[in-house]
Protein backbone atom coordinates (compact mmCIF):
# COMPACT_ATOMS: atom_id res chain seq x y z
CA UNK A 1 0.00 0.00 0.00
CA UNK A 2 1.02 3.47 -0.92
CA UNK A 3 0.84 6.01 1.70
CA UNK A 4 -2.69 7.45 -0.66
CA UNK A 5 -3.93 4.00 -0.20
CA UNK A 6 -2.66 4.08 3.38
CA UNK A 7 -4.86 7.31 4.09
CA UNK A 8 -8.07 6.09 2.66
CA UNK A 9 -7.66 2.71 4.76
CA UNK A 10 -7.40 4.76 7.79
CA UNK A 11 -10.28 7.04 6.86
CA UNK A 12 -12.85 4.49 6.38
CA UNK A 13 -11.63 1.92 9.38
CA UNK A 14 -9.51 3.93 11.39
CA UNK A 15 -6.73 1.44 10.65
CA UNK A 16 -3.39 1.94 9.80
CA UNK A 17 -2.31 -1.53 8.12
CA UNK A 18 -4.27 -4.69 7.12
CA UNK A 19 -6.49 -5.62 9.69
CA UNK A 20 -5.98 -8.37 12.07
CA UNK A 21 -8.11 -11.23 12.01
CA UNK A 22 -10.80 -12.10 8.72
CA UNK A 23 -10.66 -9.55 6.37
CA UNK A 24 -10.74 -8.90 2.98
CA UNK A 25 -8.94 -5.55 1.41
CA UNK A 26 -9.38 -4.26 -2.92
CA UNK A 27 -7.51 -2.32 -4.07
CA UNK A 28 -7.56 -0.83 -7.77
CA UNK A 29 -10.01 -3.17 -8.47
CA UNK A 30 -8.72 -6.41 -7.78
CA UNK A 31 -8.49 -8.60 -4.16
CA UNK A 32 -5.15 -6.87 -2.20
CA UNK A 33 -5.36 -9.81 0.42
CA UNK A 34 -7.76 -12.01 2.30
CA UNK A 35 -7.49 -13.70 5.45
CA UNK A 36 -10.35 -16.36 6.42
CA UNK A 37 -10.57 -17.17 10.66
CA UNK A 38 -11.79 -20.06 12.04
CA UNK A 39 -15.29 -19.36 12.41
CA UNK A 40 -14.98 -16.64 9.28
CA UNK A 41 -14.43 -18.29 6.29
CA UNK A 42 -14.09 -15.18 3.14
CA UNK A 43 -14.23 -17.11 -0.29
CA UNK A 44 -13.80 -14.78 -3.77
CA UNK A 45 -16.26 -15.46 -5.85
CA UNK A 46 -16.08 -17.30 -9.14
CA UNK A 47 -18.85 -15.84 -11.57
CA UNK A 48 -18.19 -12.18 -10.83
CA UNK A 49 -16.47 -9.76 -8.83
CA UNK A 50 -16.43 -10.07 -4.96
CA UNK A 51 -16.95 -12.69 -2.31
CA UNK A 52 -18.58 -14.58 -0.10
CA UNK A 53 -18.42 -14.28 3.67
CA UNK A 54 -19.63 -17.58 5.53
CA UNK A 55 -19.98 -16.90 9.54
CA UNK A 56 -20.55 -20.19 11.54
CA UNK A 57 -23.41 -20.50 13.65
CA UNK A 58 -22.78 -19.08 16.91
CA UNK A 59 -19.90 -17.30 16.36
CA UNK A 60 -19.74 -14.42 18.75
CA UNK A 61 -17.66 -10.74 20.21
CA UNK A 62 -15.78 -11.04 16.46
CA UNK A 63 -15.64 -8.96 13.79
CA UNK A 64 -14.53 -9.08 10.16
CA UNK A 65 -13.21 -5.76 7.67
CA UNK A 66 -13.94 -6.10 3.95
CA UNK A 67 -12.58 -2.28 2.96
CA UNK A 68 -12.54 -0.89 -0.68
CA UNK A 69 -9.69 1.19 -1.97
CA UNK A 70 -9.46 3.43 -5.39
CA UNK A 71 -6.49 5.30 -6.06
CA UNK A 72 -5.96 5.46 -9.88
CA UNK A 73 -8.62 7.35 -12.08
CA UNK A 74 -10.94 6.29 -14.15
CA UNK A 75 -11.61 3.17 -12.42
CA UNK A 76 -14.87 1.66 -12.49
CA UNK A 77 -16.30 -1.26 -10.76
CA UNK A 78 -19.09 -3.32 -9.47
CA UNK A 79 -18.31 -6.05 -7.31
CA UNK A 80 -21.09 -8.56 -5.20
CA UNK A 81 -20.01 -9.52 -1.58
CA UNK A 82 -22.72 -11.35 0.15
CA UNK A 83 -22.67 -12.35 3.83
CA UNK A 84 -23.79 -15.58 5.23
CA UNK A 85 -24.31 -15.14 9.00
CA UNK A 86 -25.75 -18.40 10.66
CA UNK A 87 -28.01 -18.89 13.47
CA UNK A 88 -27.26 -17.25 17.35
CA UNK A 89 -24.31 -15.34 16.37
CA UNK A 90 -23.03 -11.72 17.79
CA UNK A 91 -20.52 -10.20 15.25
CA UNK A 92 -19.40 -6.85 14.10
CA UNK A 93 -18.48 -6.68 9.90
CA UNK A 94 -17.03 -3.73 9.11
CA UNK A 95 -17.32 -2.16 5.23
CA UNK A 96 -16.11 1.21 3.70
CA UNK A 97 -15.05 2.54 0.11
CA UNK A 98 -12.67 4.87 0.05
CA UNK A 99 -11.54 6.58 -3.41
CA UNK A 100 -8.67 8.96 -4.36
CA UNK A 101 -8.87 10.33 -7.70
CA UNK A 102 -6.54 13.16 -8.54
CA UNK A 103 -6.82 12.40 -12.43
CA UNK A 104 -9.98 14.02 -14.69
CA UNK A 105 -11.47 10.55 -15.61
CA UNK A 106 -14.88 9.89 -13.25
CA UNK A 107 -13.84 6.78 -10.28
CA UNK A 108 -16.74 4.79 -9.32
CA UNK A 109 -17.57 2.00 -7.04
CA UNK A 110 -20.54 0.11 -6.44
CA UNK A 111 -20.80 -2.51 -4.06
CA UNK A 112 -23.45 -4.73 -3.78
CA UNK A 113 -23.94 -6.05 -0.31
CA UNK A 114 -26.09 -8.37 0.62
CA UNK A 115 -27.09 -10.01 4.12
CA UNK A 116 -28.80 -13.64 5.07
CA UNK A 117 -28.60 -12.80 8.76
CA UNK A 118 -30.07 -16.32 10.31
CA UNK A 119 -32.55 -17.03 13.28
CA UNK A 120 -31.36 -15.02 16.84
CA UNK A 121 -28.57 -13.61 15.32
CA UNK A 122 -27.01 -10.21 15.91
CA UNK A 123 -25.37 -8.34 13.65
CA UNK A 124 -23.45 -4.68 13.46
CA UNK A 125 -22.69 -3.26 10.38
CA UNK A 126 -20.43 -0.45 9.95
CA UNK A 127 -19.62 1.35 6.86
CA UNK A 128 -18.10 4.34 6.05
CA UNK A 129 -17.79 6.26 2.36
CA UNK A 130 -14.68 8.52 2.06
CA UNK A 131 -13.43 10.41 -1.23
CA UNK A 132 -10.27 12.82 -1.75
CA UNK A 133 -8.36 13.99 -4.47
CA UNK A 134 -8.22 17.37 -6.24
CA UNK A 135 -8.79 16.14 -10.41
CA UNK A 136 -11.67 17.35 -12.42
CA UNK A 137 -12.56 13.23 -12.30
CA UNK A 138 -16.04 12.40 -9.88
CA UNK A 139 -15.68 10.29 -7.00
CA UNK A 140 -18.73 8.09 -7.38
CA UNK A 141 -19.90 5.36 -4.72
CA UNK A 142 -23.29 3.73 -5.07
CA UNK A 143 -23.44 0.97 -2.60
CA UNK A 144 -26.68 -0.98 -2.40
CA UNK A 145 -27.19 -3.09 0.96
CA UNK A 146 -29.93 -5.59 0.53
CA UNK A 147 -30.94 -7.38 3.96
CA UNK A 148 -32.72 -10.17 4.95
CA UNK A 149 -33.35 -10.43 8.67
CA UNK A 150 -34.85 -14.05 9.75
CA UNK A 151 -36.25 -14.42 12.91
CA UNK A 152 -35.54 -12.87 15.74
CA UNK A 153 -32.47 -11.71 13.76
CA UNK A 154 -31.07 -7.84 15.48
CA UNK A 155 -29.22 -5.65 13.04
CA UNK A 156 -27.58 -1.95 13.60
CA UNK A 157 -26.27 -0.62 10.60
CA UNK A 158 -24.41 2.62 10.94
CA UNK A 159 -23.33 4.32 7.65
CA UNK A 160 -21.69 7.50 7.52
CA UNK A 161 -20.52 9.89 3.90
CA UNK A 162 -18.40 12.82 5.65
CA UNK A 163 -16.67 14.04 2.63
CA UNK A 164 -15.70 14.13 -1.12
CA UNK A 165 -18.12 11.72 -2.45
CA UNK A 166 -19.11 13.60 -5.81
CA UNK A 167 -22.01 11.57 -6.71
CA UNK A 168 -23.89 8.91 -4.53
CA UNK A 169 -27.52 6.68 -4.78
CA UNK A 170 -27.35 4.91 -1.78
CA UNK A 171 -30.06 1.86 -1.98
CA UNK A 172 -31.39 0.17 1.16
CA UNK A 173 -33.70 -2.70 0.89
CA UNK A 174 -34.97 -5.26 3.86
CA UNK A 175 -37.11 -7.51 4.78
CA UNK A 176 -37.65 -8.58 8.31
CA UNK A 177 -39.49 -11.86 9.48
CA UNK A 178 -41.44 -12.45 12.79
CA UNK A 179 -39.34 -10.43 15.85
CA UNK A 180 -36.67 -9.19 13.49
CA UNK A 181 -35.85 -5.85 14.25
CA UNK A 182 -33.12 -3.32 12.00
CA UNK A 183 -31.87 -0.05 13.03
CA UNK A 184 -30.23 2.26 10.59
CA UNK A 185 -28.55 5.49 11.16
CA UNK A 186 -27.33 7.15 8.58
CA UNK A 187 -24.85 10.53 8.63
CA UNK A 188 -24.26 12.53 5.25
CA UNK A 189 -22.31 15.59 4.32
CA UNK A 190 -22.25 17.24 1.06
CA UNK A 191 -20.78 20.08 -0.05
CA UNK A 192 -19.68 21.74 -3.26
CA UNK A 193 -21.72 20.52 -6.20
CA UNK A 194 -22.47 16.86 -5.09
CA UNK A 195 -25.39 15.05 -5.12
CA UNK A 196 -26.74 12.33 -2.55
CA UNK A 197 -29.57 10.51 -2.86
CA UNK A 198 -30.97 7.77 -0.30
CA UNK A 199 -33.34 5.23 -0.84
CA UNK A 200 -34.98 2.78 2.13
CA UNK A 201 -37.11 0.16 1.67
CA UNK A 202 -38.10 -1.71 4.48
CA UNK A 203 -40.88 -5.03 4.19
CA UNK A 204 -41.96 -5.55 7.75
CA UNK A 205 -43.32 -8.99 6.83
CA UNK A 206 -43.09 -10.53 10.42
CA UNK A 207 -45.39 -10.22 13.21
CA UNK A 208 -43.56 -7.87 15.98
CA UNK A 209 -40.97 -7.04 13.74
CA UNK A 210 -39.59 -3.19 13.88
CA UNK A 211 -37.42 -0.79 12.03
CA UNK A 212 -36.20 2.06 12.92
CA UNK A 213 -34.27 4.53 10.57
CA UNK A 214 -32.37 7.79 11.51
CA UNK A 215 -30.97 9.94 8.69
CA UNK A 216 -29.13 13.24 9.73
CA UNK A 217 -27.51 14.93 6.78
CA UNK A 218 -26.06 18.61 6.26
CA UNK A 219 -25.89 20.02 2.92
CA UNK A 220 -23.74 22.97 2.11
CA UNK A 221 -23.02 25.61 -0.71
CA UNK A 222 -24.70 23.99 -3.92
CA UNK A 223 -25.15 20.53 -3.19
CA UNK A 224 -28.30 18.73 -3.55
CA UNK A 225 -29.67 16.03 -1.56
CA UNK A 226 -32.81 13.50 -2.00
CA UNK A 227 -33.98 11.12 0.81
CA UNK A 228 -36.96 8.47 -0.12
CA UNK A 229 -38.29 6.05 2.52
CA UNK A 230 -40.94 3.87 1.92
CA UNK A 231 -41.27 1.43 4.56
CA UNK A 232 -44.34 -1.17 4.65
CA UNK A 233 -45.94 -2.89 7.39
CA UNK A 234 -47.60 -6.13 6.41
CA UNK A 235 -47.89 -7.41 10.05
CA UNK A 236 -48.24 -6.29 13.40
CA UNK A 237 -45.37 -4.72 13.10
CA UNK A 238 -43.80 -0.68 13.98
CA UNK A 239 -41.81 1.38 11.66
CA UNK A 240 -39.99 4.56 12.42
CA UNK A 241 -37.95 6.54 9.99
CA UNK A 242 -36.74 10.31 10.84
CA UNK A 243 -35.00 12.63 8.41
CA UNK A 244 -33.25 15.33 9.51
CA UNK A 245 -31.34 17.93 7.67
CA UNK A 246 -29.89 21.16 8.22
CA UNK A 247 -29.39 23.54 5.09
CA UNK A 248 -26.84 25.99 4.51
CA UNK A 249 -25.79 28.78 1.46
CA UNK A 250 -27.63 27.75 -1.90
CA UNK A 251 -28.03 23.47 -0.62
CA UNK A 252 -31.00 21.77 -1.52
CA UNK A 253 -32.88 18.96 0.81
CA UNK A 254 -35.86 17.07 0.22
CA UNK A 255 -37.67 14.43 1.77
CA UNK A 256 -40.04 11.74 0.47
CA UNK A 257 -41.29 9.91 3.01
CA UNK A 258 -43.77 6.91 2.23
CA UNK A 259 -45.63 5.05 4.43
CA UNK A 260 -47.92 1.94 3.83
CA UNK A 261 -49.62 0.05 6.50
CA UNK A 262 -51.08 -3.25 5.13
CA UNK A 263 -52.42 -5.09 8.81
CA UNK A 264 -54.26 -3.04 10.85
CA UNK A 265 -51.66 -3.65 14.01
CA UNK A 266 -48.99 -1.84 11.77
CA UNK A 267 -48.03 1.03 13.65
CA UNK A 268 -45.68 3.50 11.35
CA UNK A 269 -44.15 7.18 11.95
CA UNK A 270 -42.37 9.46 9.65
CA UNK A 271 -40.63 12.46 10.73
CA UNK A 272 -39.10 14.41 8.62
CA UNK A 273 -37.48 18.02 9.55
CA UNK A 274 -35.11 20.47 6.55
CA UNK A 275 -34.37 23.76 8.20
CA UNK A 276 -30.91 25.87 8.87
CA UNK A 277 -28.90 26.07 11.63
CA UNK A 278 -31.20 27.61 14.33
CA UNK A 279 -29.84 31.40 15.24
CA UNK A 280 -30.52 30.85 18.90
CA UNK A 281 -28.11 27.79 18.63
CA UNK A 282 -25.21 30.18 17.21
CA UNK A 283 -25.95 32.82 19.10
CA UNK A 284 -25.74 30.67 22.65
CA UNK A 285 -22.52 29.22 21.57
CA UNK A 286 -20.82 32.63 20.79
CA UNK A 287 -21.83 33.32 24.60
CA UNK A 288 -19.51 31.04 25.33
CA UNK A 289 -16.98 32.61 23.34
CA UNK A 290 -16.96 31.04 20.28
CA UNK A 291 -16.61 32.87 17.09
CA UNK A 292 -19.69 32.21 14.59
CA UNK A 293 -17.91 29.70 12.39
CA UNK A 294 -16.69 27.89 15.42
CA UNK A 295 -20.09 27.51 16.52
CA UNK A 296 -21.52 26.84 13.12
CA UNK A 297 -18.99 23.98 13.57
CA UNK A 298 -19.70 22.47 16.98
CA UNK A 299 -23.38 22.26 15.69
CA UNK A 300 -22.37 19.99 12.27
CA UNK A 301 -19.92 17.83 14.33
CA UNK A 302 -22.18 17.62 16.52
CA UNK A 303 -25.26 16.82 14.53
CA UNK A 304 -23.49 14.50 12.63
CA UNK A 305 -21.59 12.43 15.33
CA UNK B 1 -17.82 46.62 36.45
CA UNK B 2 -20.28 47.35 34.26
CA UNK B 3 -22.11 50.66 33.51
CA UNK B 4 -24.67 51.46 31.35
CA UNK B 5 -25.31 55.16 30.50
CA UNK B 6 -28.80 56.21 28.85
CA UNK B 7 -29.74 52.59 27.06
CA UNK B 8 -32.67 53.16 25.11
CA UNK B 9 -34.33 50.14 22.67
CA UNK B 10 -37.14 50.84 20.69
CA UNK B 11 -38.53 48.44 17.93
CA UNK B 12 -40.81 50.02 15.55
CA UNK B 13 -41.35 53.46 17.40
CA UNK B 14 -42.14 51.10 20.18
CA UNK B 15 -40.28 52.65 22.89
CA UNK B 16 -39.12 49.04 24.94
CA UNK B 17 -36.46 50.24 27.11
CA UNK B 18 -36.24 54.04 27.83
CA UNK B 19 -32.83 55.87 28.72
CA UNK B 20 -31.51 53.13 31.38
CA UNK B 21 -28.77 53.88 33.13
CA UNK B 22 -27.27 51.61 35.82
CA UNK B 23 -24.00 50.54 37.32
CA UNK B 24 -23.30 47.01 38.92
CA UNK B 25 -20.33 46.37 41.10
CA UNK B 26 -21.83 44.85 43.85
CA UNK B 27 -22.01 41.01 44.69
CA UNK B 28 -25.40 40.33 44.12
CA UNK B 29 -27.58 43.06 41.93
CA UNK B 30 -31.12 41.82 41.02
CA UNK B 31 -33.57 43.08 38.16
CA UNK B 32 -37.41 42.75 38.90
CA UNK B 33 -40.50 43.72 37.22
CA UNK B 34 -43.78 42.90 35.80
CA UNK B 35 -43.73 40.83 32.75
CA UNK B 36 -43.08 42.72 29.51
CA UNK B 37 -41.35 45.31 31.51
CA UNK B 38 -38.10 44.74 29.36
CA UNK B 39 -35.77 43.03 31.76
CA UNK B 40 -34.59 40.12 29.34
CA UNK B 41 -34.47 42.73 26.59
CA UNK B 42 -31.86 44.71 29.12
CA UNK B 43 -29.66 41.30 29.46
CA UNK B 44 -29.63 40.81 25.96
CA UNK B 45 -28.33 43.75 24.98
CA UNK B 46 -25.49 43.73 27.96
CA UNK B 47 -24.34 40.17 26.22
CA UNK B 48 -24.89 41.84 22.53
CA UNK B 49 -27.08 39.81 21.87
CA UNK B 50 -29.46 43.34 20.46
CA UNK B 51 -28.19 46.20 19.87
CA UNK B 52 -29.27 49.30 21.87
CA UNK B 53 -31.16 51.84 19.82
CA UNK B 54 -28.89 54.30 21.47
CA UNK B 55 -26.47 54.73 24.66
CA UNK B 56 -23.14 53.61 25.73
CA UNK B 57 -21.90 49.89 27.91
CA UNK B 58 -18.69 50.28 29.81
CA UNK B 59 -16.67 47.15 31.09
CA UNK B 60 -14.32 47.70 33.79
CA UNK B 61 -14.15 51.45 31.94
CA UNK B 62 -14.19 50.05 28.47
CA UNK B 63 -16.40 50.85 26.15
CA UNK B 64 -18.07 47.90 24.64
CA UNK B 65 -20.95 49.43 22.96
CA UNK B 66 -20.02 48.02 19.40
CA UNK B 67 -18.40 44.53 20.44
CA UNK B 68 -20.03 41.45 19.33
CA UNK B 69 -21.46 38.83 21.48
CA UNK B 70 -18.29 36.86 21.23
CA UNK B 71 -16.08 39.26 22.41
CA UNK B 72 -18.04 40.81 24.58
CA UNK B 73 -17.90 36.90 26.13
CA UNK B 74 -14.29 36.64 25.99
CA UNK B 75 -13.99 39.71 28.02
CA UNK B 76 -16.20 38.50 30.82
CA UNK B 77 -19.84 38.39 30.69
CA UNK B 78 -21.31 35.26 30.91
CA UNK B 79 -25.64 34.84 30.38
CA UNK B 80 -27.61 32.57 31.14
CA UNK B 81 -30.95 32.08 29.03
CA UNK B 82 -34.62 32.73 30.37
CA UNK B 83 -35.15 30.19 27.76
CA UNK B 84 -32.21 27.68 27.41
CA UNK B 85 -31.15 26.41 23.63
CA UNK B 86 -31.81 22.62 22.65
CA UNK B 87 -28.86 21.13 20.50
CA UNK B 88 -28.88 17.80 18.61
CA UNK B 89 -25.89 15.64 19.09
CA UNK B 90 -24.24 18.14 21.88
CA UNK B 91 -24.05 16.83 25.00
CA UNK B 92 -23.90 18.21 28.19
CA UNK B 93 -19.72 17.69 28.40
CA UNK B 94 -19.79 19.28 25.04
CA UNK B 95 -21.30 22.25 26.42
CA UNK B 96 -19.99 22.54 30.28
CA UNK B 97 -16.56 21.81 28.28
CA UNK B 98 -17.10 24.62 25.46
CA UNK B 99 -17.86 27.10 28.74
CA UNK B 100 -14.85 26.47 30.25
CA UNK B 101 -12.94 27.12 27.38
CA UNK B 102 -10.70 23.79 27.58
CA UNK B 103 -11.19 20.21 27.52
CA UNK B 104 -12.62 19.17 31.04
CA UNK B 105 -12.14 15.75 32.58
CA UNK B 106 -15.43 13.76 33.44
CA UNK B 107 -14.80 14.17 36.85
CA UNK B 108 -14.22 18.37 36.71
CA UNK B 109 -17.66 18.43 34.56
CA UNK B 110 -19.06 16.53 36.82
CA UNK B 111 -18.40 18.84 39.27
CA UNK B 112 -20.43 21.25 38.06
CA UNK B 113 -23.21 19.49 37.36
CA UNK B 114 -23.36 18.31 41.25
CA UNK B 115 -23.51 21.47 42.00
CA UNK B 116 -26.24 22.22 40.52
CA UNK B 117 -27.91 19.43 41.50
CA UNK B 118 -27.87 17.00 39.28
CA UNK B 119 -26.69 13.46 39.37
CA UNK B 120 -23.90 13.91 36.84
CA UNK B 121 -22.72 10.07 35.37
CA UNK B 122 -26.09 10.26 34.88
CA UNK B 123 -26.14 13.40 32.66
CA UNK B 124 -22.71 13.67 31.38
CA UNK B 125 -23.14 11.87 28.26
CA UNK B 126 -27.02 13.03 27.68
CA UNK B 127 -27.58 15.53 24.08
CA UNK B 128 -28.88 18.82 25.24
CA UNK B 129 -32.04 18.17 23.08
CA UNK B 130 -35.87 17.30 23.31
CA UNK B 131 -35.04 15.00 25.69
CA UNK B 132 -34.36 17.13 28.87
CA UNK B 133 -36.94 18.54 30.82
CA UNK B 134 -37.05 22.06 31.14
CA UNK B 135 -35.68 22.37 34.97
CA UNK B 136 -32.81 20.13 33.64
CA UNK B 137 -31.88 22.55 30.84
CA UNK B 138 -32.22 25.59 32.97
CA UNK B 139 -29.89 24.05 35.57
CA UNK B 140 -27.09 23.26 33.08
CA UNK B 141 -27.29 26.07 31.53
CA UNK B 142 -26.58 27.78 35.22
CA UNK B 143 -23.51 24.86 35.36
CA UNK B 144 -21.99 26.70 32.02
CA UNK B 145 -22.38 29.91 33.11
CA UNK B 146 -20.58 28.23 36.71
CA UNK B 147 -17.57 27.07 34.17
CA UNK B 148 -16.88 29.97 32.64
CA UNK B 149 -16.26 32.00 35.87
CA UNK B 150 -15.76 35.41 34.22
CA UNK B 151 -16.17 38.62 36.39
CA UNK B 152 -19.80 39.35 35.30
CA UNK B 153 -22.77 36.51 35.00
CA UNK B 154 -26.05 37.33 33.83
CA UNK B 155 -28.72 34.70 35.00
CA UNK B 156 -32.44 35.40 33.38
CA UNK B 157 -35.22 34.03 35.94
CA UNK B 158 -32.86 31.47 37.30
CA UNK B 159 -35.69 30.35 39.42
CA UNK B 160 -38.06 28.71 36.66
CA UNK B 161 -38.55 25.18 36.62
CA UNK B 162 -36.40 24.37 39.46
CA UNK B 163 -39.48 23.04 41.73
CA UNK B 164 -37.53 19.84 42.15
CA UNK B 165 -34.18 21.63 43.51
CA UNK B 166 -34.79 24.64 46.25
CA UNK B 167 -34.11 28.08 46.63
CA UNK B 168 -32.15 27.67 49.03
CA UNK B 169 -29.57 25.32 47.02
CA UNK B 170 -29.86 27.57 43.99
CA UNK B 171 -28.33 31.10 46.29
CA UNK B 172 -25.99 28.65 47.57
CA UNK B 173 -25.09 28.35 44.01
CA UNK B 174 -24.83 31.82 43.77
CA UNK B 175 -22.52 32.58 46.93
CA UNK B 176 -20.29 29.98 46.01
CA UNK B 177 -20.08 31.48 42.43
CA UNK B 178 -19.06 34.70 43.84
CA UNK B 179 -16.62 33.43 46.43
CA UNK B 180 -14.58 31.75 43.59
CA UNK B 181 -14.86 34.50 40.61
CA UNK B 182 -15.40 37.67 42.73
CA UNK B 183 -17.50 38.70 39.83
CA UNK B 184 -20.44 40.53 40.24
CA UNK B 185 -23.74 38.30 39.38
CA UNK B 186 -27.02 40.06 37.89
CA UNK B 187 -30.12 37.92 38.99
CA UNK B 188 -33.06 38.63 36.64
CA UNK B 189 -35.81 37.18 39.34
CA UNK B 190 -39.53 37.60 40.81
CA UNK B 191 -38.14 35.53 43.72
CA UNK B 192 -38.35 37.34 47.14
CA UNK B 193 -36.24 34.59 48.35
CA UNK B 194 -33.64 35.50 45.66
CA UNK B 195 -33.95 39.51 45.70
CA UNK B 196 -33.56 39.12 49.46
CA UNK B 197 -29.98 38.44 48.63
CA UNK B 198 -29.48 40.89 46.06
CA UNK B 199 -27.15 43.93 47.43
CA UNK B 200 -29.12 46.32 45.01
CA UNK B 201 -32.29 46.27 43.14
CA UNK B 202 -33.58 47.36 40.44
CA UNK B 203 -37.81 47.57 39.35
CA UNK B 204 -38.10 47.85 36.00
CA UNK B 205 -41.94 49.19 34.72
CA UNK B 206 -42.74 49.69 31.32
CA UNK B 207 -39.27 50.01 30.31
CA UNK B 208 -38.27 52.46 32.82
CA UNK B 209 -36.27 52.24 36.05
CA UNK B 210 -39.34 52.59 38.58
CA UNK B 211 -37.30 51.95 41.30
CA UNK B 212 -33.61 51.44 42.69
CA UNK B 213 -31.91 50.60 45.40
CA UNK B 214 -31.14 48.85 48.45
CA UNK B 215 -33.29 46.03 49.65
CA UNK B 216 -34.03 47.89 52.67
CA UNK B 217 -35.49 50.88 50.81
CA UNK B 218 -36.75 48.38 47.83
CA UNK B 219 -38.74 45.69 49.47
CA UNK B 220 -41.37 47.55 51.61
CA UNK B 221 -42.70 49.08 48.56
CA UNK B 222 -42.27 46.59 46.29
CA UNK B 223 -44.29 44.56 48.46
CA UNK B 224 -47.06 46.58 48.21
CA UNK B 225 -47.00 46.95 44.35
CA UNK B 226 -50.72 45.72 43.19
CA UNK B 227 -52.08 45.40 46.52
CA UNK B 228 -52.50 41.81 47.05
CA UNK B 229 -50.69 40.44 44.22
CA UNK B 230 -47.32 40.53 45.19
CA UNK B 231 -45.49 38.75 42.50
CA UNK B 232 -45.82 38.36 39.00
CA UNK B 233 -45.80 34.96 37.79
CA UNK B 234 -42.63 34.75 35.28
CA UNK B 235 -43.12 36.03 31.90
N1 LIG C 1 -38.04 42.16 18.76
C1 LIG C 1 -39.12 42.66 19.36
N2 LIG C 1 -40.11 43.19 18.61
C2 LIG C 1 -41.22 43.70 19.21
N3 LIG C 1 -41.40 43.73 20.51
C3 LIG C 1 -40.44 43.21 21.30
C4 LIG C 1 -39.25 42.66 20.78
N4 LIG C 1 -38.50 42.21 21.80
C5 LIG C 1 -39.19 42.48 22.91
N5 LIG C 1 -40.35 43.09 22.62
C6 LIG C 1 -41.34 43.58 23.58
O1 LIG C 1 -40.61 44.26 24.54
C7 LIG C 1 -41.22 44.14 25.81
C8 LIG C 1 -40.20 43.66 26.81
O2 LIG C 1 -39.95 42.28 26.62
P1 LIG C 1 -38.97 41.46 27.57
O3 LIG C 1 -37.69 42.17 27.64
O4 LIG C 1 -38.95 40.07 27.11
O5 LIG C 1 -39.74 41.58 28.95
P2 LIG C 1 -39.54 40.80 30.33
O6 LIG C 1 -38.32 39.97 30.22
O7 LIG C 1 -39.44 41.86 31.36
O8 LIG C 1 -40.79 39.99 30.52
C9 LIG C 1 -42.41 43.24 25.62
O9 LIG C 1 -43.55 44.03 25.47
C10 LIG C 1 -42.08 42.51 24.34
O10 LIG C 1 -43.25 42.13 23.71
MG1 LIG D 1 -38.02 37.90 30.38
Amino acid sequence: MDAIQKNLLEQITGLHEVPQGAYSLRINGSLHGKNSSENIEIVKKEDKPGIDIYIKAGTKNESVHIPVLLSSTGLKELVYNDFHIGEDCDVTIVAGCGIHNGGDADSEHSGIHSFFVAKNSKLKYVEKHYGSGSGSGKRVMNPTTVIELHENAYMEMETAQIKGVDDTIRTTKATLAAGATLKVGEKLMTHGSQYAETRFEVDLNGENSGAHVVSRSVAKENSKQLFISRVNGNNACSGHTECDAIIMDNASVSAVPEIMANHTDAQLIHEAAIGKIAGEQLIKLMTLGLTESQAEEQIINGFLV
Amino acid sequence: MLKLENITYKVENKLILDNISLSIDERFVAITGPNGSGKSTLAKIIAGIIPATSGKIYLDGEDITNLSITERANKGISFAFQQPVRFKGITVMDLISLASGKKLTVAEACEYLSEVGLCARDYIKREVDGSLSGGELKRIEIAMINARGTKLSVFDEPEAGIDLWSFQNLIKVFEKMYEKNRGSILIISHQERILDIADKILVLKAGKIDKIGTKAEIMPALLGIDSGCRYVKEG
